[in-house]
């Protein structure tokens, strides 16, 4: 499978990653050849052989149903890059927002 | 007594439970060691006031009779360990300035247990690549170099910096983690003791994610009881990771401390044969077997036949996974943020700026995999071929108890070599990353120096949690062996 320039752009869109246009031909090429060599894994047979998702034998566990911490919104918030916003300015564990460019005219 | 810093972590261990040191004594010791070698990289940060502060802690709890299993002993923690209170980046600009609030599940298990964080150490990017040249923070230098060179070799990747600082004696022991052979394959290039726990036998929380199926921590040590002991301190069973085994945690260390293989199995997998391997190392992986075989143990020739699918379907199921994990870093929540017109925009700037090349390749070839019509034709497929991987160990194992194969293709290789075509420098785990498709534990253990000095490790693959056997077998190896190089200078 080799792949172009706006298959790239595509995928980088649906990714969420900016790309300049001048970089799109040389990862076209580079990604492109990744996927050449993955392409060997058609001359295996795999007809009827169950998908592994994981290695683990174990059913995973259920926990109840319940909340088991809360309370600690300034801790979450304390690495929001764009700043938080407090419900409570006096008790910040109170509840608060992160914020972000408007998305809503 | 040796100087404090030339002794194993289970010697250490003896010299302050028989009060010969103290853990402030030692932890000074191994801050003095960071001060000399800085210029290797090894630390993305350097934590000696936490340290200092521990180690009072330590000799207090040793005073009052409560001493831990790791207690006083100095570790350096890979810099994908969540660290409550410092800066942990996963060796990325995307994470700088991120200050977690809470503790992983295994660093919180060391220092329950009484070890000392002397900082964070040097990885690439999100634990993707095999150089630590992919790292935002620069890559860190192997302490050894090659005879009558001058040129900085890479320690491997993705836990370049902890394998380097245990072979430069900045510490007894450090923590990595491994997902296609981030521990084993550095430890091959760096001389030390290299040790990647069957799934789930270490817990994830706190682990900053790539390949959630594949992602596992493990230690570094310069001898298989102190990778053992290390390996006691950081299992166990949590609920915080659903995939984390509800299993006891074995005395590992009494496994390490008796190397009896006598009537052991030891699988030869044919298929690790593979051209490109250089001579010496193949000549190694003989001579190693002749040594098992001399203590007792049985070789017996096993057949992987998926061997040589197993890196181009870790190569669709690990960036699957990780496009996945890492659209968590969108500049919202914690992190870099690069502004931009509208929120699409924001995210598509900082995401552009803040992750790498190679973190950036990765996550493009996952998403398109993932994406609407090519899902069962890479995704589901590499799925099978995972299923059929792990069958041909199961089968093996039928046969033999343990397997010995080299850990990697080559010795440690220049800074900025197998740069130009990324599959190249995916080759070098090609010898670690079928175990890590099926889940099953491995270690490197120093095998010897090549013609050029360089050290070589053997890679020892156990059946699902039964760490105890490999490591019986992985200290027969290392007393057959007996490995005393240390890099020049250090």
């Amino acid at each position: 499978m080799s792949l172009d320039r706006d298959t790239v752009a595509r995928i980088a869109r649906l990714a969420r990653l900016k790309v300049a246009d001048e970089e799109l031909a040389p990862l076209a090429g580079e990604l492109s050849g990744i996927l050449a060599w993955i392409e060997q894994l058609n001359e295996v047979d795999t007809k009827n052989v169950e998908p592994m998702a994981s290695v683990s034998d174990i059913t995973l566990p259920k926990r109840a149903d319940k909340v088991t911490d809360g309370g600690i919104a300034e801790k979450i918030l304390a690495n929001a890059p764009g700043g938080a916003v407090y419900v409570e300015p006096t008790d910040k564990n109170a509840g608060g927002f992160f914020t972000v460019p408007k998305v809503v005219e | 007594m040796a100087a404090l810093t030339d002794l194993s972590l289970a010697a250490l261990k003896a010299a302050m439970g028989k009060k010969e040191a103290s853990a402030v004594e030692v932890t000074e010791a191994h801050l003095e060691k960071l001060d000399a070698h800085r210029a290797l990289n090894a630390f993305i940060a350097e934590t000696p006031d936490r340290a200092r502060d521990m180690a009072k802690a330590s000799d207090a709890r040793r005073a009052r009779g409560e001493a831990g299993l790791l207690e006083g002993v100095p570790l350096a923690i890979k810099d994908l360990f969540c660290t409550d209170g410092v800066p942990t980046t996963a060796g990325s600009h995307i994470l700088e300035g991120f200050v977690p609030p809470y503790e992983s599940t295994v660093t919180a298990n060391l220092w329950k247990a009484g070890a000392v964080m002397v900082g964070k150490t040097n990885l690439d990017e999100f634990a993707m690549g095999s150089s630590n040249m992919t790292s935002h923070f620069g890559g860190v230098e192997n302490p050894w170099k090659k005879k009558g060179d001058n040129r900085k070799l890479v320690p491997g990747g993705s836990s370049g910096g902890s394998a380097a600082v245990v072979a430069a004696y900045m510490v007894p022991g450090s923590t990595g983690t491994d997902t296609g052979g981030s521990i084993r394959q550095p430890a091959s290039f760096c001389g030390v003791v290299g040790l990647k726990p069957t799934y789930g036998r270490c817990s994830r929380w706190g682990v900053v994610a790539f390949a959630s199926s594949l992602d596992q921590p493990g230690p570094f040590a310069r001898t298989v009881e102190d990778s053992a002991l290390l390996l006691q301190g950081m299992a166990g069973h949590d609920p915080k990771d659903s995939t984390s085994a509800p299993l006891a945690v074995p005395d590992f260390a009494a496994a390490a401390r008796n190397p009896d293989v006598k009537g052991l199995k030891v699988g030869v997998p044919k298929e690790y044969r593979v051209d490109g391997t250089s001579p010496e190392i193949v000549a190694l992986w003989d001579k190693g077997m002749d040594m098992l075989k001399a203590a007792g143990a049985v070789p017996v020739e096993v057949s992987l036949p998926h061997t040589k699918y197993a890196l181009p379907a870790y190569y669709i199921v690990a960036p699957a996974e990780c496009s996945s994990n890492l659209a968590r870093y969108d500049g919202v929540r914690f992190g870099l943020r690069v502004p931009g017109k509208d929120l699409i925009d924001m995210y598509q700037n900082t995401r552009g700026a803040g992750f790498g090349k190679e973190v950036r390749r990765r996550i493009m070839i996952g998403t398109y995999v993932l994406s609407a019509g090519y899902y069962d034709a890479y995704y589901k497929k590499a799925q099978q071929v995972r299923a059929l991987i792990a069958r041909d160990f199961k089968q093996a194992f039928e046969k033999c108890d343990v397997l010995l194969t080299p850990t990697a293709p080559t010795a440690a290789f220049a800074a900025g070599e197998k740069m130009d075509d990324p599959v190249t420098m995916y080759l070098n785990d090609m010898f670690t990353i079928p175990a890590s498709m099926a889940g099953l534990p491995g270690i490197s253990v120093p095998a010897g120096l090549d013609k050029d000095g360089l050290p070589l490790g053997l890679q020892l693959i156990g059946r699902a949690f039964d760490e105890e056997t490999m490591l019986r077998a992985a200290a027969a190896l290392e007393t057959a062996v007996a490995f005393k190089a240390r890099p020049a200078g250090y």
